[in-house]
């Protein structure tokens, strides 16, 4: 997901640097104000394990490994604001210091791999945490549902991304497919990784665990039978990516590529500069104009929705993410 | 566990490059991979010269290719990605007899491959030829917000110790035959990277109880105040600059 | 002459209701070396973090040179009261050695040529000049010591509080640390489990146990009493006897 310099094209890596930048800048103004000066070597600190962690590979099946992405992981610990700021830090480190992530690629880079995991998952963990049992067991099973539910958000979020900003010409519908598809599975190891973890914490501080803060935490060992949790979650996901890839594919993208080769050469030259901005491939094609702006913008709403809600339940909360 | 090793990144050498100033060379970096960014990959020449003005400053920076091309390693899924989009691509086709790919496609993938790894190459350059501290402190005279200098800062710094605690863990595991080979076994990981996250924030914990010994007030004190002069900023920045012109002339002539 | 450190009463609990100070008196005399003793758990590193005001004490006072620790004088306690923490890397928490050394000098407000100085000088007390530009997380334990030793003596401490300053080095490292240390014109409060450590350096040894301070004696009187040894969980080294003088 650390997307290189270019891969997008100039104008929504404008667009996603300008809401990344504020969105950060909202984030360290409200940290300033609530924080105790122990924020930043805690926060330096946990960042390096955050990058660690996703360097640290487990396994998914048959000896194949996968690694953590950790945006909901680090948010549920830390709190949302100073979650996003930490794996911002990070994703910032490699693409400077490791050449992992273009420079320029930054913007959505942030974007989808910090603030909408970090504040997304932060949302899904406080609606699941309401639904699910009080206790530990809460705790752990809406930290796997958060964490499952933040890489399919920042796969979607890539895929709308990419619907304004394609350097390609595959068009939103298939990207969507594929990204949301592969990300419904991809997201059950970061669920079973997250939430064994969160419970680890629990059980030995679990004053650090910013979600469980207020939560009455019993005696349960919060425990989830693994294989029971990681079929289930197998299941759940292939019917939910079975949905997605229909919905994408049965649109005809055969019509889209003849409608578009009339005329491409003399489009192209004559919108170099609103191309150069704003190359809408996925659009560009008559057939698939409606159902790419359909999914687009249910999907966008929904996650703008879970993200300004994670971030006013941050603001709402106003409890540092550090404990005194 | 190789990433985790930050010395690894540099190159012991003595140019003209590593001796020039650090907020010069971040701003240098930046301002070519931009150019790169914006270039359309139809433009096919302005790559060329793109391709030049890196070549030199690995010359110039006396930079192993050896060494350059392994730190390349990290852009190497995207490169796969990119080989696909032809055969996926739609628009006119091109027919290669066994197979028929996308002329458009073809276009994109050059276009992601080649500013990938301009793009990269550039970043390379940079923390091969400037020691870690030095980058922070270019960072910090560029108005990069020092919160955010200070924990990258301090991220580097615990990162190694940080990654052997890691390896140190699973050697743990791994000499008790734990040998996992499906999800459902991957709880004493997952355990592990929770005892792990508790040993990092009671560390930071520590960490800010030895600056608080030592008048920590809460902002990191500035040490350094360098003026780089006008002079040597221009010679940073001259081979961007080269490559500026190449993309507004790129983009307007496209 | 007012006492170095004077503590009166010491009590203080965790916030998970452990008890790790429960009643400490002790008093300490300009420039003297005292070893503090005692198993695991006994409170040593809590006391030593009050003694610069890294923690706040329940009941109880601090005294540095005759000043009660407050909240307007910590500031002022903390720059002449230099702590050296268990595990060096926590203290060497900046890019550069020099830059760690320089971290305390400068929150004072030092800056230009006069850093410089303060940060030569503190390396060069240390033997460790040439680890000046180093990354800490390259250096050798014994070096991280050391540099971890100038940190704190950049702050021209009057009183110095080492945390286990042996743990973890060679022997070679162990005795340049000692002459280091020895050489060095400050009050000296060394928490150790080592004794012979204790002995080469302190005359005085403090024994700590359970959150108070059972035993204050002359060093070579502690080691010949083995009974008072044994019962706070102290060792010497096997096959290790004093000699008789």
């Amino acid at each position: 997901m650390h997307a290189p310099d270019g891969f997008l094209n100039a104008g929504t890596a404008v667009a996603t640097g300008v809401v990344s930048a504020g969105t950060i800048g909202m984030a360290l103004r409200q940290l300033k104000q609530t924080m105790s000066e122990k924020v930043v070597p805690v926060a330096g600190i946990t960042a390096a394990f955050i990058f660690a962690a996703q360097m640290f590979n487990f396994p998914v099946a048959a000896g194949t490994t996968g690694h953590l992405m950790g945006g909901a992981l680090a948010a549920i610990l830390l709190g949302p604001h100073l979650g996003a700021l930490v794996v911002t830090v990070v994703v910032a480190v490699q693409a400077l210091f490791f050449a992992d992530g273009g420079l320029t690629a930054l913007g959505y880079n942030i974007l989808n791999m910090a603030i909408v995991p970090a504040y997304g998952g932060y949302a899904l963990f406080g609606i699941f945490k309401r639904i699910l049992p009080n206790g530990r067991g809460g705790i752990v099973g809406a930290t796997a549902l958060a964490a499952w539910g933040s890489v399919v958000l920042s796969a979607a979020a890539f895929s709308i991304q990419w619907l304004f900003g394609a350097t390609a010409p595959i068009p939103f519908t298939r990207v969507f497919a594929a990204m949301v598809g592969v990300h419904v599975l991809i997201g059950i190891g970061e669920a079973v990784i997250s939430a064994l973890a969160v419970g680890a914490v629990l059980a030995s501080r679990p004053d650090l665990v910013h979600g469980a803060k207020g939560v009455a935490l019993g005696e349960g060992t919060g425990k989830v039978p693994m294989r029971v949790f990681v079929i289930g979650g197998v299941l759940v996901s292939l019917a939910f990516a079975t949905i997605v890839s229909q919905f994408a594919v049965d649109n005809p993208d055969g019509l889209e590529w003849v409608a578009e080769t009339e005329g491409f050469a003399e489009q192209g030259a004559e919108h170099a500069w609103s191309d150069f901005l704003f190359a809408d491939y996925a659009t560009r094609g008559i057939e698939n104009e409606t159902l790419s702006l359909a999914i687009a913008g249910i999907v966008g709403t929904l996650i703008t929705l879970l993200v300004a809600w994670g971030i006013l339940r941050a603001f709402r909360e106003r409890s540092p993410g550090a404990t005194a | 566990m190789g990433a985790g090793h930050a010395h690894a990144l540099y190159v012991h050498e003595h140019s003209p490059i590593h001796a020039a100033s650090p907020e010069a060379k971040v701003a240098a970096v930046l301002l070519f991979v931009l150019s790169v960014a914006i270039t359309p990959p139809l433009q096919a020449w302005a790559f060329g010269v793109y391709a030049v003005l890196l070549a030199s400053a690995l010359v110039v920076g006396r930079i192993p290719l050896r060494f350059f091309l392994l730190r390349l390693v990290g852009i190497l899924p995207f490169i796969l990605l990119a080989l696909m989009v032809p055969f996926v691509g739609s628009g006119e086709r091109i027919d290669l007899g066994w197979v028929s790919v996308s002329r458009e496609g073809l276009w994109a993938a050059w276009g992601i491959i080649a500013k990938a790894t301009l793009g990269a190459g550039a970043a390379i350059v940079l923390v091969a030829t400037t020691e870690v501290p030095a980058v922070l402190a270019g960072l910090r005279t560029l108005k990069v917000p020092s919160v955010l200098v200070a924990i990258a800062g301090f991220m580097i710094r615990y990162l190694e110790l940080i990654a052997d605690e890691m390896g140190r863990m699973r050697q743990a595991m791994t000499a008790r035959g734990h040998d996992p080979r499906w999800l459902w076994q991957a709880r004493p990981i997952a355990s592990a990277s929770g005892a792990l996250f508790v040993r990092a924030y009671e560390r930071g914990e520590r960490v800010h109880s030895a600056m608080m010994a030592r008048g920590y007030t809460g902002e990191m004190p500035v040490l350094e105040e360098r003026e780089t002069p006008v002079a040597s900023w221009l010679a940073v920045l001259a081979g961007p600059m080269v490559a500026a012109v190449v993309a507004v002339i790129a983009v307007v002539g496209s | 002459m007012t006492a170095a450190i004077e503590v009166r009463d010491l009590r203080f609990a965790y916030p998970d209701g452990r008890e790790a100070l429960r009643g400490v008196d002790l008093a300490v005399g300009q420039g003297e070396r005292v070893a503090l003793l005692g198993p695991n758990g006994a409170g040593k590193t809590t006391l030593a973090l009050h003694l610069n005001g890294l923690l706040e004490p329940a009941s109880g006072e601090v005294l540095i040179g005759g000043l009660a620790l407050s909240e307007e004088t910590v500031t002022d306690i903390r720059r002449r009261v230099g702590l050296v923490f268990q595990d060096p890397n926590d203290q060497l928490f900046m890019p550069t050695v020099a830059e760690d050394v320089a971290f305390g000098p400068a929150n004072l407000g030092l800056r230009g040529e006069e850093l410089d100085a303060v940060v030569a000088d503190a390396l060069e007390r240390v033997g460790a000049s040439e680890l000046a530009r180093r990354p800490p997380h390259h250096l050798s334990g014994g070096e991280k010591r050391l540099a971890a030793l100038a940190t704190t003596l950049a702050m021209e401490p009057e009183i110095l509080v080492l945390d286990e300053p042996g743990s973890g080095l060679d022997p070679a490292g162990r005795r340049m640390l000692v002459e280091t240390l020895a050489g060095l014109d400050v009050t000296l409060i060394v928490i150790t489990h080592d004794l012979p450590f204790a002995l080469e350096l302190c005359p005085r040894s403090v024994v700590m146990d359970g959150g108070r301070v059972v035993a204050d004696m002359p060093t070579r009187e502690l080691l010949a009493r083995p009974d008072l040894l044994a019962e706070h969980r102290l060792e010497l080294p096997y096959g290790f006897t004093l000699a008789h003088d």
